[in-house]
């Protein structure tokens, strides 16, 4: 299984972490081991070592990441290694505890068996020393001669009396190898290699008996065994000390020992596998519940708010499951509530929608026989007349925008979207405002339409946000020109609409979309129009995912600039048209005043004056600006002055609407005061003629 | 321009006033205001053309049209308040060959009165073809190896505009001037409403259409013949 690499191919490197060092960034144990050891070495800089480092945790990243997600590996992993390190541990205790009961027997049977072979040995020692003192004819060669056959005879008188079970050895005491007292050992055991040197060094020094643990070395080529070997010098029959040794093999112990050694291990490995397949069954009771509730979770959040847990038993898992229906049931019951009230509201705008309309619908035509009428009355009724139909076309226009407004505050406005070329638009629109834009003297030109600009877009709302905006560039516009911009890149398209008319003050740029707001709220509303339309524009924008933004500078026009998702679920990155154009007066080097800036003089050779008739062309097609890049557009009323906010946050009512903008400005600043107020009557004159724009 | 036209409206007022436009245009008007009497009034006036309201008492408005339009293809205009895209469409698929919304100019809707009932008077006699369609435009029939296909004046008037020209992709607001009589763009779902129903006559098989084939982003056009 994958655990084995994730286990065994870091111990090399692991093994260099000494002290553990954490770092943030290691998601698991293993990589946590593996950082801290390569980094520990000082080498932090060593590009080799990182590729090496990279090298060696690439085959393990996808071990970590499943270390890392599944609770179930991960219990059952640990409870493997820590029932393995138990049953070590066990073990060495169990083998040890057998083996010195195992040993402490033999040691005493071996002692108790030498003990009296030393005593055995000294006995005949002393029957021979008193046989040839009766003797008194022994030469001292001839006691020499004797005592090396005595000794023979000893060794093996004393072995036979073990009938396998022990072997004896005889070794010349301390240095002394003198005469025949050469070693012998009895069963072909070698006797100098057989018998450890420091256990002969200690039986040299003292006199009572020491034992010691080796291993028996045949000189007939059998294989050596482990044994207790008890020694201790005794005399010989000439009072020469010499040293005698037992040998007790431990074979028997040693069988019983490896024995007892194989079946702990058999059972050992047995507890830890079992260990881990419970460790695994219990987990996966645990998990499973959570792993489904998980697996519901998302499907509650994907919107199929019948889902629920099977819940079984009174448990802790079942109650996990309880609260997790009981969760659930409360959101199904919320969202029943809001759906509930959403389709009520949007049933009652329909049913008021049908209820004025009706009775409208009559008013209209009466009125418009009483208008088509209105030459054979006197001419204070033929005003009247008159009044009364323009006025219906006011009312009519308000109830409409009014509807759509709610249609969309209640979500019912729904997105019909299909591939349109969105220069079909703006020609349709363009030559609507035709009438309009004769009348107040402006030219209106089209940027960037050498190309198709398709967008998967509603060309009905395209087209009514296209309308106002080109409506109100053309009222504000003081009668000069009108540009109207298109360009895509980057999976998004945009039209920008600009005009060199009064433009916006600092702030304004984000309120012009609040509903029915205006900028100078003391003076008359003379003109037509209804105040919702940028507010309905801005829905429809946010309808199709889009952003629809405003920029302007007192005095230096507006910029009004619709961007669009290329196909309808793709999020917006970024615009293709900047929304400040370049030939504001903030690009063109010149503060509000007219005077050079120290700062931005990137457009420094386009023309001081660009208000009249001809702007400087401006290019087809820009870069996505790159300021506009920020995911979400926020409402900047802050900004620099003239520096347009790019969105508009909600509205919450209350002011007028932006068609009414521009009137009696309040001098801003010394620098404004100069150029705004000869705007204004200008405009407020001009706005009187445009009543019905939209 | 004389044409008879029924009213299905409930709502006196209105209906009234109808009356008083339509009369000051030459038409002559008759009114039914409920739903259950609706159909017996269609057959007994025999209409040039049906105004009808959406939503009346007893009967509602979809089922009178479509009642009507099981018996007859004479054009329907159905008023309605509500320009949401499920009635609308609701309505056009239920029969009807185009709709106002309320409120409306009296001109508005005489227009659309006239356009409805404007048919190619004395039409010059003309064969098409259109994919395997063989369709005789003075005789108004259209006819596949022999056999003929009903369609309503409205269907007829798009599937001769897009075979007079099969070389030419018809963009939903062309066709909406040229069939409908809009001067100005309007609802587009009038055309897609339409053709589907067009298809469901006309095609072999509507999920694959050969006689009137969707140009992706553009518009409509005519099948190969």
């Amino acid at each position: 299984m994958s655990k084995d690499s994730a286990a065994s191919a870091p111990g090399g490197t692991g093994a260099r972490a000494e002290r553990p060092v954490g770092r943030k960034a290691a998601g698991s144990r293993w990589g946590r081991l593996l950082e801290g050891g390569l980094l520990q070495g000082g080498v932090q800089g060593s590009p080799v070592l990182r590729l090496f480092m990279r090298w060696v945790r690439r085959p393990l990243l996808p071990v970590m990441r499943l270390w890392r997600r599944n609770i179930q590996l991960k219990v059952v992993v640990t409870t493997l290694l820590m029932s393995l390190g138990v049953v070590l541990l066990l073990g060495f205790v169990v083998i040890g505890q057998v083996r010195n009961g195992l040993l402490d027997a033999k040691v005493k049977a071996s002692q108790s068996q030498a003990t009296g072979g030393f005593a055995v040995a000294k006995q005949k020692a002393d029957e021979a020393a008193s046989g040839t003192a009766d003797d008194g004819s022994a030469t001292d060669g001839n006691s020499s001669q004797n005592v090396i056959s005595w000794m023979s005879d000893l060794v093996s008188s004393l072995s036979s009396g073990g009938q396998g079970a022990f072997d004896v050895v005889t070794l010349p005491a301390g240095a002394d190898s003198g005469g025949g007292r050469s070693p012998r050992g009895s069963g072909y055991v070698d006797p100098s290699a057989s018998v450890p040197e420091d256990l002969r060094a200690r039986v040299n020094d003292r006199t009572t008996a020491a034992q010691s643990y080796t291993r028996i070395i045949y000189s007939n080529g059998k294989e050596s065994q482990p044994a207790l070997v008890v020694g201790k010098q005794v005399n010989d029959p000439n009072g020469d000390p010499y040293q005698l040794y037992y040998l007790f093999p431990l074979t028997q112990e040693e069988k019983s020992l490896s024995l007892v050694k194989g079946t702990l291990a058999t059972a050992g490995l047995f507890v830890v596998v079992l260990l881990g397949a419970i460790a695994w069954l219990v987990v996966r009771q645990v998990v499973t519940p959570v792993r489904m509730a998980a697996g519901i979770a998302e499907r509650l959040s994907a919107g199929r708010l019948q889902e629920r847990m099977k819940v079984t038993g009174e448990d802790d898992i079942a109650r996990l499951g309880e609260a997790f229906n009981k969760m659930a049931q409360n959101l199904q019951l919320k969202i029943q509530q809001l759906e509930d009230l959403s389709r009520m509201q949007r049933r009652f705008v329909s049913d008021v929608s049908h209820e004025l309309r009706t009775p409208l619908t009559t008013v209209r035509m009466a009125a418009d026989v009483i208008h088509d009428a209105r030459v054979d009355f006197d001419p204070m009724t033929a005003r009247s007349a008159e009044l009364l139909a323009d006025q219906l076309d006011r009312f009519e226009t308000l109830l409409a925008d009014l509807l759509e407004i709610s249609r969309f505050d209640a979500g019912a406005a729904a997105l019909e979207a299909e591939p349109i070329d969105l220069r079909e638009v703006v020609r349709r629109v363009l030559s609507g405002a035709e009438p309009l834009a004769e009348r107040k003297g402006t030219t209106i030109r089209v940027v960037g339409d050498q190309q198709p600009v398709v967008a998967e877009a509603d060309a009905r709302r395209v087209e009514r946000v296209l309308r106002n905006l080109v409506v109100n560039a053309v009222e504000h516009g003081d009668g000069k020109d009108v540009v109207v911009k298109l360009a895509t890149a980057g999976g998004a398209v945009a039209i920008a609409v600009r005009d060199y008319g009064v433009g916006l003050k600092p702030g304004e740029a984000t309120r012009v979309f609040s509903r029915f707001w205006r900028a100078d709220p003391a003076r008359a509303r003379t003109t037509g129009g209804t105040g919702l339309g940028l507010s309905i524009a801005l829905e429809d924008a946010r309808l199709h995912g889009g952003w629809l933004q405003a920029w302007g500078e007192p005095g230096g026009g507006s910029q009004f600039r619709l961007t669009l998702p290329r196909t309808a679920d793709e999020p917006l990155r970024g615009s293709p048209i900047p929304l400040e154009p370049k030939d504001s007066r903030r690009n063109r080097g010149l503060n509000d005043a007219g005077l050079p800036s120290g700062g931005g003089d990137k457009r420094a050779t386009v023309p001081v004056q660009p208000m009249g008739d001809q702007g400087p062309p401006i290019p087809a097609r820009n870069p996505i600006a790159p300021r506009l890049t920020a995911a979400t557009p926020t409402a900047d009323p802050t900004a620099l002055p003239g520096n347009g906010a790019r969105v508009v946050p909600r509205p919450t009512g209350g002011t007028r609407r932006q068609e009414d903008r521009p009137a009696a400005d309040t001098p801003r600043g010394d620098s404004v005061s100069s150029t705004d107020p000869a705007a204004a009557p200008e405009n407020s004159n001009k706005q009187g003629e445009a009543s019905r724009g939209r | 321009m004389k044409g008879r036209v029924l009213v299905v409206d409930d709502d006196t007022a209105l209906a009234e006033m109808l009356g008083i436009v339509l009369r000051g245009e030459g038409f002559e008007p008759s009114f039914v205001a409920d739903g259950d009497k609706a159909l017996a009034a269609f057959r007994e006036s025999k209409p040039d053309l049906v105004l009808l309201d959406l939503m009346l008492p007893g009967r509602d408005g979809i089922e009178v049209c479509r009642l009507i339009r099981a018996e007859s293809g004479v054009p329907i205009v159905m008023l309605t308040a509500k320009s949401d895209t499920v009635d609308v469409v609701v309505g056009l698929e239920s029969g009807a060959d185009d709709y106002i919304v309320k409120p409306f100019k009296p001109k508005e809707l005489v227009a659309r009165i006239r356009a409805r009932l404007r048919r190619s008077e004395e039409p010059a006699p003309e064969q098409l073809a259109i994919g395997d369609l063989v369709i005789d435009v003075a005789g108004h029939s259209v006819k596949r190896d022999g056999q003929s296909i009903a369609l309503t004046p409205l269907e007829f008037d798009l599937l001769v505009a897009l075979a007079r020209k099969p070389w030419q992709v018809f963009t939903r607001e062309v066709l909406l001037e040229q069939v409908w009589g809009y001067r100005h763009a309007a609802d587009t779902r009038l055309v897609n409403v339409h053709v589907q129903r067009l298809r469901s006559k006309v095609e072999k098989d509507p999920e694959r259409p050969e006689i009137v084939v969707t140009v992706r982003g553009v518009g409509y056009k005519a099948g190969p013949s």
